[in-house]
């Protein structure tokens, strides 16, 4: 007991050394599955309430992007509220009730931390569960998809962006339904692989990819980019297609968070299903 | 000794701070980020008690983690070399360093060249192969720990330099 006691004392340092790296170690294989990675985060009070701060300051400098796209977007919603034939003064803002018909809800949020050098990127919005936002809503700017929101406090949530190799989103050709899943190979923030692309599927460099809408998260048809080139794999049954994203990942900027009303339904159904 | 206290308190909390508001969005090339943050340990008072340091160096690392949303990598490389300083600093001023009362702000400087790059270099091999933490990425962590290696030890010693006393 004598010898036990004395060999701890004498390593202690030691010991202190391997619990504390163990600890560590424990941390950071949690933060690389997707599900787990939640306790070591940046929605806290302490590091959200810093990075809003220093986004206050960030974004002046891109004020005038960020003004022009709106616009751009805005005479883009306007001419296709023409072409429907929809008069924007009828359209009541109060009228809450229209939630049971629409299935999918937008809300505004801005980025107030962004990486995009790493492995595994994520994204802090400056809104939380206080705004109604949760865990698996898509996030998405005008020009295309950004991330999945994968932890939500009061007033900050974390995306797990596109750019993230734990990613796996659903997408598809516009032109001709043909599925795959969105993956990233880390290399450049700008560019993404759709993999798992039937062989038989007409692709052309300057097609246009959307999301494919087969999950809760996003809806159908949203623009993520244009083939940039493509090959077979090594099988020679599937495409690796390189995807331009309309979207620059290095400047994001204000999002949209898209709740799906129908979520928890659909979630309830696929469970019942499963057991 | 409450000097001593005061000033790594200080030192700990701005080079975070620093860390994550300024060296964090520099991104040089498009990926590289100098991580100076380890001046605290490279610093921290050798006759200290050796457990404090293991904890506060853990808990530097945690901090930016935290502001990272790396997991533990920076934990681990932080408290990585913070266990091995003590073998480090004999192989590069020598078996009695305890006993010179060593001070690094007047050590020579080729001494501490080889201590800051061996520091540097092993805290970011340890930091970018946990982040990435998957073999098929040797190539990424390699590059990273290259080009972010050399750009922190050149902000180290620039910034050493600016606080090194006498000449």
């Amino acid at each position: 007991m004598q010898q036990i006691i004395n060999f701890l004392i004498r390593y202690r340092n030691t010991l202190l050394f391997i619990i504390l790296f163990t600890i560590a170690f424990g941390l950071t294989i949690q933060s690389h599955s997707y599900h787990k990675s939640k306790f070591i985060s940046s929605t806290s009070f302490l590091t959200g309430g810093l990075f809003s701060v220093t986004s206050n300051i960030d974004n002046y400098f891109s004020l005038k992007a960020y003004n022009n796209r709106l616009l751009i977007e805005n005479a883009k919603l306007k001419n296709a509220l023409q072409q429907k034939g929809i008069d924007t003064t009828s359209i009541n803002t109060l009228a809450t009730d229209s939630s049971a018909t629409i299935q999918y809800h937008y809300k505004p949020a801005l980025v107030i931390n962004n990486n995009y050098h790493k492995t595994n990127n994520f994204i802090t919005l400056n809104k939380g569960k206080k705004d109604s936002i949760d865990t698996d809503m898509g996030v998405i700017t005008d020009l295309g998809i950004v991330g999945i929101v994968q932890k939500a406090s009061t007033n900050y949530s974390r995306v797990i962006s596109i750019l993230n190799k734990n990613s796996r989103i659903n997408a598809k050709l516009k032109k001709t339904n043909h599925f795959g899943s969105l993956v990233w190979n880390t290399k450049s923030p700008n560019i993404v692989q759709l993999i798992d692309i039937p062989r038989l599927a007409p692709l052309k460099i300057g097609d246009t990819i959307v999301t494919g809408g087969r999950s809760t998260i996003f809806p159908k048809g949203i623009l993520i980019g244009a083939i940039k080139d493509f090959q077979l794999d090594t099988n020679e049954s599937y495409y690796t297609v390189n995807i331009k994203l309309f979207n620059d990942m290095t400047n994001i900027g204000f999002v949209n968070v898209i709740e799906n009303k129908n979520a928890t339904e659909i979630k309830a159904i696929e469970k019942q299903t499963n057991e | 000794m409450n000097n001593t206290i005061t000033l790594n308190i200080v030192r700990f909390l701005s080079l975070a701070l620093m860390q994550v508001v300024i060296f964090n969005k520099i991104l040089l090339f498009g990926y590289i980020n100098p991580y100076p943050y380890i001046i605290f340990i490279l610093l921290y008072p050798i006759q200290n008690q050796p457990w404090i340091f293991l904890i506060s160096s853990f808990m530097l690392g945690l901090t930016l983690d935290m502001f990272g949303n790396s997991g533990g990598s920076h934990a681990a490389a932080c408290l990585l070399i913070s266990y091995l300083r003590p073998f480090i600093l004999e192989n590069c001023f020598g078996l009695n360093y305890i006993h010179q009362n060593l001070k690094l702000n007047n050590a020579p400087f080729k001494q501490l060249v080889i201590y800051v790059v061996l520091m540097c270099f092993i805290h970011h091999i340890t930091l970018f192969s946990f982040e990435v933490f998957e073999l098929r990425y040797i190539n990424f962590v390699l590059s990273q720990t290259l080009g972010a290696g050399i750009f922190s030890i050149a902000t180290i010693l620039l910034s050493l330099s600016l606080f090194r006393k006498g000449n």
